[in-house]
């Protein structure tokens, strides 16, 4: 039980760390400095301590959003497996209850975009939704290969069996699942070949485009939420590749945190030396991952 | 099951993929030929029929004309009709790539419905074969230039050959041997018809010989 709290604690920590680690991998590949690693901790506490201004046009909703977002967010951590141990909850099934949190977390996102009554937010709001319609089913269909390779539908059952071995083995559907998941962990944290979270460029902005409105303790809400997202998605992928099961337990957590932070080393080289996608090129992508998980889930139905 | 098998054969069926979402008509003719040669390479990982010497020219030849000696023509022909980049397919990227996903899931139930001899290397095989040729006419159909029409003649061509090699083995040899010189002669011919094409009316746009009808004398102004 123990052991279970402190994962939980150890991932609301950790997670608004990775966003520090991409930032100064991306000031290096830039010749800057780059801003203090714990930046995203002082903006949040920055926020926290800060009143919003709510506009008329905006109901309760508008506040309601980030709220639920970051509740269903946080819920959906409880189920994530840490470092190959057991999660916070598991039951059978619990791979469905813990898409539909994250789509939850999206739809009240969507919800309080469109609230404002802003052209701009709705415009956001449509993009975030139209390339939802690709993603979700690209992330149903390659945990649904997981399902089928495990032969369980519980999300720390599924992490628990997919080891380094069946890697080794080089078992085609599970490297095209990485293939797909790493296609949707860039597209859900709205990261750079679908959208730059630094850029605020009108017309090609997606997240951040949503949540502009937001001000206050509803926006270190949310930025906080994009971090914890980041944290649930990665750990998806980094649970198949990166892990370890020596006996230790802690040795064990640390071998996984520094697995998160070579994610977020990839995502940082990714974004310093890709441009972004046109946004019309972006459903192309995002088939892309859809074609691979088919294509896995199609492996694993035949043998 | 041998897995470097199965890794290829996931190799020919993203090349299907890639095919159908790239633009640049250089990186199709690449990908053709890639497939080609992985495709001449399957009997070889699998360790089948690898023995006969007859195979072993077969799969020469094949490797030799797919890898280099259509790709060299093509790329000769695209340089001297002067072409870089796909118009936009009929239908647009996304959808033409969702079509190949749909066309393999469709081959996967086809091959589950057919009756066949057990294949020599891996139960895949018959799927991809079959994804392969359709994405083939698939390409035929949807393309607009005529150059990437004759890459989706090659691509069924590969996707039968697949077929052959993993069902028939090395009976197919002569059968093999002959539709490859039929497809050379009709790279061959289709590179200097580009060439004609393009010199004629300045673009190899097909869409445009849907026009042709008899010659009528435009209106007197």
């Amino acid at each position: 039980m123990y052991a279970k709290v402190t994962q939980l604690i150890l991932i609301f920590l950790i997670s608004p760390f990775l966003f520090g680690v991409i930032n100064r991998i991306k000031a290096f590949f830039a010749g800057r400095k780059g801003i203090p690693l714990l930046q995203t901790y002082y903006d949040i506490f920055k926020l926290l301590r800060k009143g919003a201004v709510y506009s008329k046009t905006t109901t309760w909703i508008f506040i309601a959003g980030p709220i639920i977002s970051l509740s269903a967010l946080v819920c959906a951590c409880a189920f994530i497996p840490f470092a190959g141990h057991r999660a916070f909850f598991s039951f059978e099934g619990d791979i469905v209850l813990f898409i539909y949190l994250l789509g939850l977390a999206r739809f009240f996102t969507v919800l309080a975009a469109l609230d404002t009554g802003s052209s701009f937010e709705g415009m956001g709001a449509s993009r975030e939704v139209q390339f939802a319609v690709f993603a979700e089913p690209a992330l149903f269909l390659s945990l649904a290969a997981l399902v089928r390779i495990t032969g369980t539908m519980s999300l720390s059952d599924i992490f628990a069996n997919t080891t380094i071995n069946t890697l080794t083995t080089l078992d085609p559907a599970i490297l095209l699942v990485i293939g797909a998941l790493f296609i949707i962990f860039l597209t859900e944290n709205s990261r750079i070949p679908v959208d730059d979270p630094n850029t605020h460029l009108e017309l090609t902005m997606i997240h951040e485009v949503m949540v502009l409105d937001h001000g206050g303790i509803d926006f270190a809400y949310i930025l906080y939420g994009v971090a914890v997202k980041f944290w649930i998605l990665g750990t998806l992928l980094m649970s198949i590749i990166f892990r370890t099961n020596s006996g230790i337990v802690f040795f064990d957590y640390a071998v996984f945190i520094f697995g998160m932070i070579v994610l977020a080393v990839a995502v940082g080289i990714v974004e310093s030396i890709m441009a972004r996608l046109r946004l019309f090129k972006v459903p192309n992508l995002l088939i892309v991952a859809l074609a691979l998980s088919v294509l896995a889930l199609t492996l694993t139905m035949r043998i | 099951m041998n897995s470097w098998v199965d890794l290829n054969i996931i190799a020919i069926v993203l090349m299907n993929f890639m095919m159908l979402s790239s633009s640049r008509i250089r990186i199709c003719i690449r990908v053709v030929a890639i497939q080609g040669i992985l495709i001449g390479l399957m009997p070889l990982l699998a360790g089948v029929h690898s023995t006969t010497y007859a195979s072993l020219v077969s799969l020469s030849i094949s490797i030799a004309l797919k890898g280099i000696v259509f790709p060299y023509l093509l790329l000769r022909a695209l340089q001297k009709a002067d072409i870089r980049k796909e118009v936009e397919p009929i239908g647009g990227y996304p959808l033409s790539l969702l079509m190949g996903v749909i066309l393999f899931l469709v081959s996967c139930w086809l091959s589950s419905r057919l009756i066949y001899a057990k294949p020599l290397f891996s139960n895949l095989v018959v799927p991809v074969s079959f994804a392969t040729f359709f994405t083939g006419a698939l390409i035929i159909v949807s393309r607009t230039k005529a150059i990437t029409q004759v890459l989706g003649y090659l691509m069924m061509e590969n996707g039968i050959y697949l077929f052959g090699s993993a069902l028939l083995g090395g009976q197919s040899l002569l059968v093999e041997l002959a539709i490859l010189l039929d497809i050379f002669v009709a790279v061959f011919v289709m590179g200097i018809a580009i060439f004609h094409i393009s010199r004629e009316f300045d673009h190899i746009d097909t869409q445009n010989l849907t026009e042709l009808k008899d010659w009528v004398p435009s209106k007197q102004e």
